[in-house]
Order: structure tokens, then sequence, then C-alpha cells
């Protein structure tokens, strides 16, 4: 259906070329995944596909272009409208109109379709995304799910036989990235669409996709079955990682096949089980370094936070939870910077009530556009700015970012740099103050496996060094593999606060891969069944 | 396995907005907005306060009978109380400050001398009954001016309004869209850069603190707009126009605007003679003759436009007898006050700021153009409420 002809993508001003000779076709009816790290060209290699890249970007390109047998090459996107529906990263950001209904029919306008077709189709598309109740609804007050299944019917509208998702399920809750998909593949098999997506976490549309390329970053792009592909590739999902420790030939893309695997095949494995009475947070032995009571943040009549919590130094805590659950609210209201009700006390200090830089040394947050906190025009003037604020001697912020394991040229322009490298600068000017809390707001978006690997690593040693560290996040596998203690929020409410591995095993949507495919055991990574691999070896 | 039972994806429950679905014809937006217009201009050529506060009531009646639940249709009360400020300021500052101060004193205010540089005006000095009226009668004028234009910003939805505008005008009101789309945007983002700076220690107020909240804004609003224009170049916008393709239109649109500007200025400038053929001068005749050459030049020129564009519209607006009899109204109600203050009519009861003041009398006929203006509220398809 798609067929990539010799395509090579220089971006403005690059000497190398992102994209080099890449060949290859993508099957009519496949769902199509594309993988790689951050910045090897996923979304430039999307934008091909309706002719965005290179008109938009102002990037060369070499080479050809068909879909369906129609050469597209150096068409204009909007020429393409009714072959290619495009959705960006951020549907919300790409919206024309204010209204569901509207925004349907917004395409098909642009294609002067008569208003007697233009009705039927509307009707059809919201029927198809399951969205026929929310045709009313204003866009901006749907949630994240909502506003991604809004965003594909508006291109689907226009009947495209292609359809091009970037990162579609990157910044949802794990059970709208399930509605979500689980719409994306009634298109594949019941309409017979052709889809094309970039995705970080894999582990939600693995199992769900035909073919995959990868692409390793050295201009290449790779082709082939998913199983293959993601066998060679440098993006490890959890499953991936599973069939590499267990020496499977092929790696298993879904759930339901490891666990047959291993079902059948073995190995049977000494693994963890949960303490049966360890059920909630036992605090024994641990220093309490936040207490809050009743601590309750009102937003108008809606009381979006209503909790009693204890954190302690040392640990690491997951604020898991639906989007609009509360846990933002949480974290600015433990930091003092949004109005609360309660009590609140950082070493018997509340952050409410002092000065804004002796808040930051009780708790400093990362918030989830880490940008916000950046405004000048060098690195090295906001490394240093960070050390005045927090009266620290000069270049601290310097040398705590070159412990974070990342180094910047101190005229970089903050805002060039990558997902990554931002997180990471504001994270070392956050640090500068050495506080006691540090909350970080949905620190894995956008970053891939290795990446989330690195902040691991960056999160335990901080926690060695005795600072209580809270990540919210939606990502399941990075919670359960960072995290010690793990806090569920339900409409501002906590509903679950225990070990990690108690709260993830025992919800269907919380639980990472590898606790799926072994279960009755409560393994949480992969790490665990390497050990437990390690020592079957070492006794007879 | 009660704990890995797999999911099933479900749309997520809509709140039962029942009265949501029940199709309600609305009025099409623009014909309220004739009939306030029309209403608006019948209360600008009169100063007799019985008329205008029969329009006004008039006005106020249907806004009552025919608003709806919308947020933009509670703004009848924020209108009303702009217009009793204006009658309050000029009021005030008749009394401080004057203009007319001849015929029956009512109180003296002590005067008090300006400045050589402040020379012409004077404060306090003798209040008078006329300068009052004439005061009361002009404020009342522009204030119930106003709460027409307010009735059609309650009655009309301003989002209907902008999409049923000409084809040749949709890229105006399709930015207008946009823009309003994110200003809600643009302040979330300016509200979360501000309370982000808290967690830097470094808050600052005044002109310092521009640049920290400043930059990462306008990264913001840059950053959506680009991708606002990636999405509606991807759903195709604009692709029905040629690329270099010539407007059409364009001479229609200038003659329209050159007959707009002669006629206006013959209408102001030039000083009306004897009154003519149906009390007109021949002055004011060459003036309306232009002005609607103006008007026919300008539907030409937006028809031609817009035929050149191959949009089409989802769910138009519909324009059928309902919306015809609101415009006929505010139509009769004007022609009424335009006979009424020609020399056919009775011009001199039309004017109530004379001096010496007299008590204003209400000529039969400008009942009949209060009952026009009132009547769309009875004829018009009832809005739908909310339970």
């Amino acid at each position: 259906m798609i067929e990539f002809d010799h395509v090579s993508i220089t971006q403005p001003e690059a000497t190398s070329p992102v994209l080099s000779d890449v060949t290859g076709t993508i099957r009519e009816s496949d769902l199509c995944v594309v993988v790689g790290r951050t910045g090897t060209g996923k979304s430039t290699l999307l934008g091909c596909i309706n002719a965005l890249v290179p008109m938009t970007t102002g990037a060369t390109m070499a080479g050809r272009v068909r879909i369906g047998g129609v050469d597209v090459t150096g068409r204009r996107p909007r020429e393409l409208a009714d072959l290619v529906g495009y959705v960006g990263q951020n549907p919300l950001s790409g919206f024309c109109t204010d209204v569901v209904e509207d925004e349907v029919a917004y395409g098909m306008e642009q294609l002067g379709l008569d208003p007697v077709t233009m009705r039927k189709r509307v009707e059809e598309t919201l029927d198809l995304m399951g969205i026929a109740d929310l045709r009313r609804r204003a866009l901006v007050e749907l949630s994240g799910g909502q506003q991604q299944r809004v965003a594909i019917a508006a291109v689907l509208a226009a009947q495209p036989r292609v359809l091009v998702l970037d990162e579609p399920t990157s910044a949802l809750d794990p059970t709208a990235a399930q509605d979500v998909l689980a719409a994306i593949t009634t298109l594949v098999h019941d309409v017979g669409l052709t889809v094309v997506l970039a995705e970080h976490r894999l582990e939600r549309v693995m199992h769900a996709a035909d073919s995959a390329i990868w692409l390793p970053g050295d201009a290449r792009a790779v082709f082939g079955p998913t199983a293959e592909i993601l066998g060679i590739a440098d993006v490890k999902p959890p499953l991936t990682q599973i069939s590499e420790a267990l020496g499977w030939p092929k790696v298993e893309t879904s759930v339901r096949d490891a666990r047959r695997k291993v079902a059948t095949e073995g190995p049977h494995l000494d693994l963890p089980n949960l303490p049966v009475l360890a059920v909630s947070w036992r605090a024994e032995g641990l220093t309490p370094v936040l207490t809050a009571g009743d601590l309750a943040v009102h937003y108008g009549d809606l009381r979006a936070v209503e909790v009693d919590l204890e954190l302690h130094a040392g640990s690491i805590v997951a604020l898991m939870g639906r989007n609009g659950s509360g846990k933002s609210s949480l974290m600015w209201a433990l930091q003092g910077a949004v109005a609360s009700t309660g009590r609140l006390a950082v070493r018997d200090v509340d952050p409410r009530t002092a000065s804004d830089s002796e808040a930051r040394r009780l708790v400093s947050l990362v918030p989830q556009s880490p940008a916000d906190l950046l405004y000048l025009p060098t690195v090295g003037e906001e490394l240093h700015q960070a050390d005045r604020e927090s009266e620290a001697a000069p270049g601290t912020t310097r040398s705590i970012l070159a412990t974070l394991g990342v180094d910047l040229p101190d005229d970089r322009n903050p805002r060039d740099l990558s997902e990554g490298q931002r997180l990471a600068l504001v994270l070392a000017i956050q640090l500068a103050a050495s506080p006691a809390v540090i909350c970080l707001d949905e620190p894995t978006r956008g970053l891939d496996y290795q990446m989330k690997a690195e902040l691991t690593g960056i999160v335990r040693r901080l926690a060695e060094q005795g600072a209580c560290v809270v990540i919210s996040t939606h990502d399941v596998e990075f919670a359960a593999q960072t995290t010690e203690r793990c806090i569920v929020l339900a409409e501002g409410e906590v509903v679950a606060d225990g070990p990690t591995r108690t709260v993830c095993c025992a919800s269907p949507s919380n639980s990472p891969q590898v606790a799926k495919v072994f279960y009755p055991h409560d393994v949480l990574t992969v790490a665990e069944v390497k050990k437990a691999l390690a020592l079957q070896a070492v006794r007879p | 396995m009660p704990r890995l039972v797999p999911r099933v994806a479900q749309a997520d429950p809509a709140v039962p907005h029942e009265w949501e679905h029940r199709p309600v014809r609305q009025l099409h937006p623009w014909a309220w907005w004739g009939w306030a217009i029309c209403a608006s201009a019948a209360v600008s050529l009169t100063t007799n306060p019985i008329v205008i506060a029969l329009i006004a009531a008039s006005v106020v009646v249907v806004v009552l009978l025919r608003r709806t639940d919308a947020p933009w249709a509670r703004s009848l009360k924020v209108y009303l109380f702009l217009a009793l400020v204006i009658v309050v300021m000029r009021l005030f500052f008749q009394i401080v400050i004057g203009g007319v101060r001849t015929g029956t004193v009512l109180f003296t205010l002590p005067s008090v001398e300006l400045p050589a540089w402040a020379a012409g005006i004077t404060l306090g000095g003798p209040v008078t009954l006329d300068g009052l009226a004439v005061a009361l009668f002009d404020a009342v004028r522009i204030a119930v001016m106003l709460l027409c234009v307010g009735a059609a910003n309650s009655l009309a939805n301003p989002r209907t309004a902008l999409k049923s505008v000409p084809a040749a005008l949709r890229d105006i009101s399709t930015a207008v869209v946009i823009a309003l789309a994110l200003i809600p945007q643009m302040i979330a983002s300016i509200h979360r850069v501000r309370r982000g700076q808290r967690l830097r220690g470094g808050r600052r107020r005044g002109l310092s603190a521009l640049p920290g909240t400043v930059l990462p804004v306008i990264e913001d609003a840059v950053e959506a707009s680009l991708q606002l224009a990636t999405s509606m170049e991807a759903r195709g916008y604009g692709r029905t126009r040629t690329t270099g393709e010539q407007r059409r239109g364009r001479r229609q649109l200038l003659g329209a605007l050159l007959a707009v500007l002669f006629g206006t200025y013959v209408l102001l400038a030039v000083p009306g003679t004897t009154p003519g053929w149906l009390g007109l001068s021949t002055a004011a005749w060459l003036a309306v003759v232009l002005i609607g050459s103006a008007v026919a030049l300008a539907v030409w020129g937006l028809r031609v436009s817009g035929r050149q564009l191959g949009v089409t519209r989802y769910r138009p607006a519909p324009w059928g007898s309902p919306e015809n009899v609101t415009v006929a109204c505010g139509g009769v109600a004007l022609l009424v006050i335009l006979w009424l203050i020609s020399s056919l009519g009775v011009p001199g009861e039309m004017n109530s700021m004379q001096t010496p003041v007299r008590w204003p009398t209400l000529p039969p006929l400008a009942v009949v153009a209060a009952l026009a203006l009132v009547v769309p509220g009875f004829t018009t398809p009832a809005p739908r409420k909310s339970p």
C-alpha cells in the first residue's frame, strides 16, 4: 500500500541526512508500528507519507513515496487529505473548531463535499469511533482519550485509506490508551485501513502490530514483521527482554503468546510471591519527611484532592491514577504552589507559608512541561541563575547535571534540547536546592526505554542520598522498575497505598507485562526473572 | 484468573443531556442582528423619550421571551447596567460641568473658576430643568442604542454567527474562530508558567518578571500555531483554491467601498436643501442611491469571490420565514420612525431636545413601531430550556 523508494531526507542546515536510501513496503491493511530511539526520525518518516515532510519542514527529499500505486512525491499534503489521514502528537492543538460534530465535518467542508454526504458520513464516523454521545460537547472539556478518538474521527471522515498516527497513546492513562488502541484495531480489522503509527510505549501497541519499521539512528530503516524487528531493535519493551532472558528464538509480541510459551516450555522458576499480609504500606523504621493531614485542593466547587499522607526519607513513590484523578494537583499542593486546606508539614515547616526559596528547599517539583521553568537564552545562564537561586556555590548545578550523566555545552539554547536533555537540565536546576522531597510530574513522557532506565538510575541515587522522590506516572513498567511504594488516586482520594508489587500486581490494568506473563507469581521486572534464572542455574 | 480478566474497551458514558439532542430550531443569528440594528437605528433618529422607552421595552420583552441558557444569553443584565451608567454619568457631568445653563433654575452649585489653561470649562453654576432634560433625553437615546446591541448579543449565538458569513469571508471567520479558541489556551499557559516560577524560587514582580513569563508563553503559542497549521494543511484546508489564481470579485468590492465613501460624504457633509419627494432633499436622495449601489456591489463581489471557493458548509443555519418576519419587523419599525421624523410626519414631536423644554408627547404612529419590534418575541421558535 505504501512504498518507500530510495527515500532520503536531510533537515535544513543539517550535514547528514535523517533518513537515507529508505526502501520498503507497508502492506495493505497492516497495522505498522515505527520504532526507534528518540531523535531517530520517526516523525519525519511518518510525515513523508502525506508529504508534510518536506513540505512543512523545509527539508530536502530525494526518492519517491507511492501510496496505492499513486506517486505522492512533491504533492501538497492538502491534496492528499482524502488519501492519508494524519493525526499529530497533541490532538488538542490540531483542532480547528470547538465542537466535536463540527470538528468531524471540518475536513469534509474543506474537500467541498455536498451537505447530504457530509451528514451521512459524520454519523457513520461518530458511530465507528464510539463518540456519538459526545457530538455536541466542547473539544477542550473532553478527556485525553476522547480527544484522541475525536481527532482520529475527524481525519477518518474524509475516508482516507491510510491513517498516520504520531504517538497516539503516549499521553494517556492505560485505560484510555486501550480505548484508543481498540478503536485503531477496529479500523484495521473491520474497515481494512492501513495504519502507520509511531509509539514510545511499545508494550501498549506491539501485540496489535502486524509489521514494524525500525530506525536504528544511522539513517537506515529496517522493515519487517513485528516479532523479527523487535528481535533486532535497540528499543526493548518488557516482552522482548523476557524473550531474550529466556533465550526464545523469536520475540513473543503478546502477553498471551508469552504466557502459553512459559506454560508449555517453562522455565518453572522460583519467583517472588506476595507476602500475604503486606497489603498496605508499612512505615516502621522509616523517617517521615512529609506529613499531610486532610490536605484538600478545591477548584471552585470541585474537590480535586483530599488525602492523608506520610512520605518517608529515602523512598521512591509512584503516584498513579487515571487522567484527572488529582495527581498533579496533589504534587502542586505538596509544593505549596497551589492553595490547599488542611495540615502540611515538611521537616516541620509548612511549605505553603514558607518563602518561595525556602519552599524550594523543602519540596521541589519538575512540572509536566519542564520548559515552563526555562527562560534564559543559554544553558550556561540557566545553570548560573540556578546557583544564585539556591544560594549554592557557583558550579553546583553544573556538577549535578554531570552526575545525572548529561553534558550540555554552555552555549546551547535550552529550547533546542531534546526532551530527555531538557528534563535533565530542569531536574538539575531543581536539585540544586537539595530538597527533602522531589516531585516529578509525568517525567517519562517522550523518553525511550534507555532514557527511562537512566532516569531510574538517577532517581535511585537521589533516594540513596536520603531524598524522598515522588513520581506521578501512567507508565506501569516504569513504576514497577523504579518505585517501591505506589499510591493510586481516584477522584482525588487515595484508593490504594502499598508496596508497588502489591498494588501493581493486584490490578489488571496496572500490572506490568512481566507480572501478566508469570501470573500467579507476583514478579515485577525482568531483572527479577533473570535473578531467578541465575539462581536456578546455580542450584542443580 | 480473576485478576487478569481482559478489559473490554468501552466508550465513556456521556452525561445525559437529553434536551441537547432535541432538535430545536434556533433563529439565524444574523436575523437577530438585523432586527436589533433596525431598532438601534430607529432609536438613533429620535430624542423623544417616550418613543425610546417604548422601543426599549419591546426589545427587553423579546430578549426575555427568546433568550436561551447559553452563557452569552446572560449578558442582558450587564447591558442594562451599562445603560444605567451612561445615563447617570451624563446627568452627573451636566450638573457639574454643565452645557445648557439656561431656562428654569432648579438650584445653583457654587461655581469654581478654573485656571487659564482650562479656559472654557466652568465647574458648578446654575442647574436648570432644561439642561437636565436635554442631558437626560440624549443619554437615554445612547443607552437604549447600546441596549439594542446587547439584545442582539444575548439572542444570537456568536459561534453560529461567525460560521454563517458569506463564503468569501470564510477565511476571516476561520481566523477569528481559531483566535477565540486560542485565547483560553494562552491564558492557561500564562497561568502555568507563572505557577512554575514559584518552583524556581525566583518569583519576581513587575517588569522583571516579564521575560520569564513571556518567553515560555510565546514559545507555547508559536508551537501551537505551527501544529494547528500542520493539522489544517493535512486536512485539506484551502485545497479547493488553485494557487496563483487571481482572486475574483475584487473590483466589485473596491467599487462598493468607494460608493460607501461618497455616499457617507454626501449624507453628512452636503447641507440639506429644500425637502423634495418623500420629504428628503436631493442630496439625501443622492446619498441613498450611492449607499444602495454600494450594498449591491458588495453583495455581487462577495458572491463572485465566494463561488471561487469550493468549500461547503455542514449544517448551515437555515434562513426561512421566521428570519424574514424578524428582519421585516425591524424594518417596519425603522420605516415608521423615518416617516415620523420626515417633513411628512411630526418632526417637532420626535425631537424633544428643545429649549425651553416641554413635556414630550407620544405620536400614535410610534406605537406601531414598538409593536412591530415586539412581534419576533412571539413569532420566532421558542428556545429550549434545560429542565
